[in-house]
């Protein structure tokens, strides 16, 4: 015979504050996690959705990033020749010669500034990379001092607002235009002509990286097998999927941290759980009594008690996720050690996440509440009558 | 008011479980505290060194990951108060598998010569000295790194290059000792110089500079940074304190995630201490009537509860440090990516701070169960059945 589930939820609201502490103690511990959880995941979202599935990303061997990479303008020449790359229209093969370089903008909370990924390309670039567009303004004119900045950095960064002109480097830039696409990182990244840039560099002719796109999916794993083994290019090619993927681990630390805390957290809010569902069975000793002499079960006890923390902790993740809800899309930066720069966006919290604060809030509260309900569960009806 | 202990110890030591539940709860969350303080401590307030007190360090104004004309080393050397400028070149690489964080530490290209002078405080046997000196192919690795990976001297270690396209034959020739950053290896720039292509010589990542007095410091940042103001790379100069911190700035705002962290667990904190005590006063509404009536004052019954809360959350307190103390121990063996973690210590500061901490939170939490207990009329308690 199961005792009825109103039975807890009644016990619970009697002794209101004291539910409401404990519950409180345990949403701020599923925040911690909560929070931490809707980083990582923002992050790997923004990763994720870089990059086209179609695209291989080449860089000189040796490098594992753009910055770092140095790529010859002769050996860009000798790939476009390589059969097994997508053309476009006019016969011409659709590869993108870039480079990459990094500026510092002046943020208002941070003196020193951050750092923005500057890519300098060609149209063609532009062209491949299709989910990427204007929201306001016009691409920048080849020999023109002109810059498109990401609407991420535009949120950022109020100095970096379309007709302003901002100082890269060298020279003055002129802003044109926004750009932007679906949670990726160009969002975090100002582009501008990639001869202009290269000469401001010193670096006509050792520029960073190029993206090469295969006609199909079914070929992508053979182009990038014959870049990487052509001896006479030296490069290292991969997928530009992949590429991104791995900076993920740039929410490595964070997320170690974030989760050590919210363990430790947790530990402690188990404790409380536990504190209070103990009082809650000392409170109601007669009640159990009386509820073993109506023939409730030992076992129907138990679960009685189990289940009345389980809703306890249930009522704590949920303050939790109400607490953290608030910073669902909440744009925020962080640094990115493979490409020097910050790279923004946004804290996420999925239905995942969400699940996973719960499935956290509830294991405190079994965990907590175990122990006293195998105590009630145990009573003898006799003692548990008598008892003030 | 000591004359009141034995019966606020036994007040506590009366519900065993609670108390002891409680002194354990508080106790994590204050090991947590004391972590997070010690971290703090390590990173923003932690002593300079003397040897690094004399120390600069001259990177690219935009990022560490560019680079500066090597043609700067001269015009440095040449401000006063300038004692010594050497080539500073931070290598990367992969050493063995990069997955595993042991096999991480910082690789330095650096003048062999120069070094001895610009860390003048490495401590290193006269003869292996000379072998390094006279080995282009040669590194120098800290005790402390040896000890981790197993270096000895006459050993093989073999660095793949990723930011410079080198790889590194390199044999162990000195073992050197330091009070500080004794986790990193040295080897001759020469090296990586004769296998790099054209293009990419002449340039420093960074520059170390040793100031002839710890004045001279802040003057020496002043003119450096002046002096490239109007060139293609601009400098950023800093003690070398200051740069160590500029890399864990690039992780984000460290210091709010911090602060965000203490919060929500003092709060936490606060919460279960206060829900404690607000339970084990209610269950004596009945005693405090008694207490009354024997001729306690209200005052005196604050006291009682204040002081039991306190004592809850100090033992917590207690506990919640020592466990913290050997967490601290635990983070400063591993492998570090920041020097400033191997002063991480609970030292008696940080400990004063947590126990501080600890005492407020038992004022804080029993300070309204204390007063409602202290108001409450004779009658009306002993009635109350609990």
């Amino acid at each position: 015979m199961k005792i009825p589930l109103a039975y807890n939820l009644r016990n619970l609201t009697v002794r209101r504050t004291t539910s409401l502490m404990t519950a409180l103690g345990i949403g701020l511990t599923v925040g911690v996690l909560l929070a931490v959880l809707a980083l990582v995941d923002g992050l790997r979202q923004a990763f994720e959705a870089t990059g086209d599935p179609l695209h291989v990303l080449v860089l000189r061997k040796g490098s594992d990033s753009e910055l770092v990479s140095n790529l010859g303008r002769t050996v860009y020449q000798d790939m476009r020749s390589k059969p097994g790359i997508r053309r476009g229209p006019s016969g011409e093969p659709r590869v993108s010669l870039e480079l990459v370089t990094i500026v510092n903008l002046p943020r208002i909370d941070n003196p020193d500034g951050m750092n923005i990924t500057l890519r300098g390309l060609t149209p063609i670039g532009v062209e491949m990379r299709e989910g990427l567009r204007l929201t306001a303004g016009h691409w920048f004119d080849p020999g023109k001092r002109e810059v498109v900045v990401g609407s991420a950095i535009v949120k950022r960064f109020p100095d970096a607002a379309l007709g302003r002109r901002i100082h890269l480097g060298r020279a003055d830039w002129d802003i044109v235009g926004i750009m932007e696409t679906r949670n990726s990182v160009s969002n975090s990244e100002i582009f501008a002509d990639l001869n202009l840039l290269a000469a401001d560099n010193n670096r006509s002719e050792v520029l960073s990286s190029a993206l090469v796109e295969a006609p199909d999916e079914a070929s992508l794993a053979a182009l990038i097998e014959d870049l990487n083994n052509d001896r006479r290019l030296n490069v290292n090619a991969q997928r530009e999927r992949d590429y991104y993927d791995a900076q993920t681990t740039s929410g490595a630390p964070i997320q170690y941290i974030g989760t050590l805390v919210a363990f430790i957290m947790a530990v402690g809010s188990s404790f409380a759980a536990m504190n209070t569902m103990y009082a809650a069975v000392a409170r109601r000793s007669r009640e159990i009594g009386t509820l073993r002499v109506l023939g409730f079960s030992r076992g129907s006890i138990l679960t009685s008690f189990l289940i009345e923390a389980a809703l306890l902790s249930l009522a704590g993740g949920l303050i939790g996720l109400v607490l953290v809800f608030p910073l669902n899309g909440v744009t925020t930066g962080i640094g990115n050690f493979n490409t020097f720069s910050e790279i923004s966006f946004n804290f996420h919290i999925g239905p995942a996440t969400a699940l996973k604060g719960l499935a956290f809030a509830l294991t405190m509260g079994v965990v907590g509440g175990l122990l006293p309900a195998v105590m009630a569960s145990r009573k003898e009806i006799l003692t548990a009558l008598r008892e003030i | 008011m000591f004359g009141y202990l034995p019966l606020i110890l036994k007040n506590a030591w009366r519900s065993r479980r609670r108390t002891s539940l409680t002194v354990l709860s508080i106790a994590a969350s204050l090991c947590l505290l004391g972590v997070l303080m010690a971290v703090y401590k390590a990173f923003y307030l932690g002593e300079v060194a003397p040897e690094q007190a004399l120390r600069l360090v001259v990177r690219n104004r935009v990022s560490l990951a560019l680079s500066l004309p090597l043609s700067y080393l001269d015009r440095i050397k040449r401000l006063p108060g300038v004692r010594e400028v050497m080539i500073y070149q931070w290598f990367n690489g992969v050493y063995k598998d990069s997955r595993d964080p042991n096999n991480f530490f910082a690789r330095f290209a650096i003048e062999p010569e120069k070094l001895f002078v610009v860390r003048g405080e490495l401590d290193v046997p006269a003869d292996q000295k000379r072998a390094f000196l006279a080995d282009r192919r040669g590194c120098i690795v800290g005790r402390r790194l040896a000890d981790r990976l197993g270096f000895k001297v006459g050993d093989r270690i073999n660095i793949k290059g990723d930011i410079f396209p080198v790889d590194l034959e390199l044999t162990v020739r000195a073992i050197y000792n330091a009070p500080v950053n004794d986790e990193a290896l040295y080897f001759n720039n020469k090296y990586i110089e004769e296998g790099l292509p054209e293009g990419r010589q002449g340039q420093v990542g960074t520059f170390y500079v040793l100031a002839t007095s710890p004045e001279a410091v802040a003057e020496i940042a002043r003119q450096v940074d002046d002096m490239f103001r109007n060139s293609t790379a601009q400098t950023r100069t800093e003690n070398e304190q200051a740069f160590t911190l500029s890399f864990l700035a690039f992780l984000g705002n460290v210091k709010a995630f911090l602060f965000s962290i203490f919060a929500a667990v003092t709060f936490t904190v606060l919460l279960v201490a206060a829900n404690t005590m607000a339970m084990s006063v209610r269950e004596r509404t009945k005693e405090v009537g008694v207490l009354k009536t024997l001729g306690f004052r209200a005052r005196e019954i604050r006291g009682l509860i204040l002081g039991e809360a306190v004592l809850i959350s100090l033992a917590g307190g207690l506990l919640g440090s020592g466990l913290a103390a050997s967490v601290c121990g635990a983070i400063r063996r591993g492998p570090a990516t920041f020097e400033q973690i191997r002063n991480l210590s609970m030292d008696a500061s940080v400990t004063a701070a947590s126990l501080a901490i600890a005492v407020l939170i038992g004022l804080v939490s029993s300070f309204i169960p204390a007063w409602n207990a202290s108001r409450v009329s004779v009658v009306e308690s002993i009635r109350y059945s609990g």
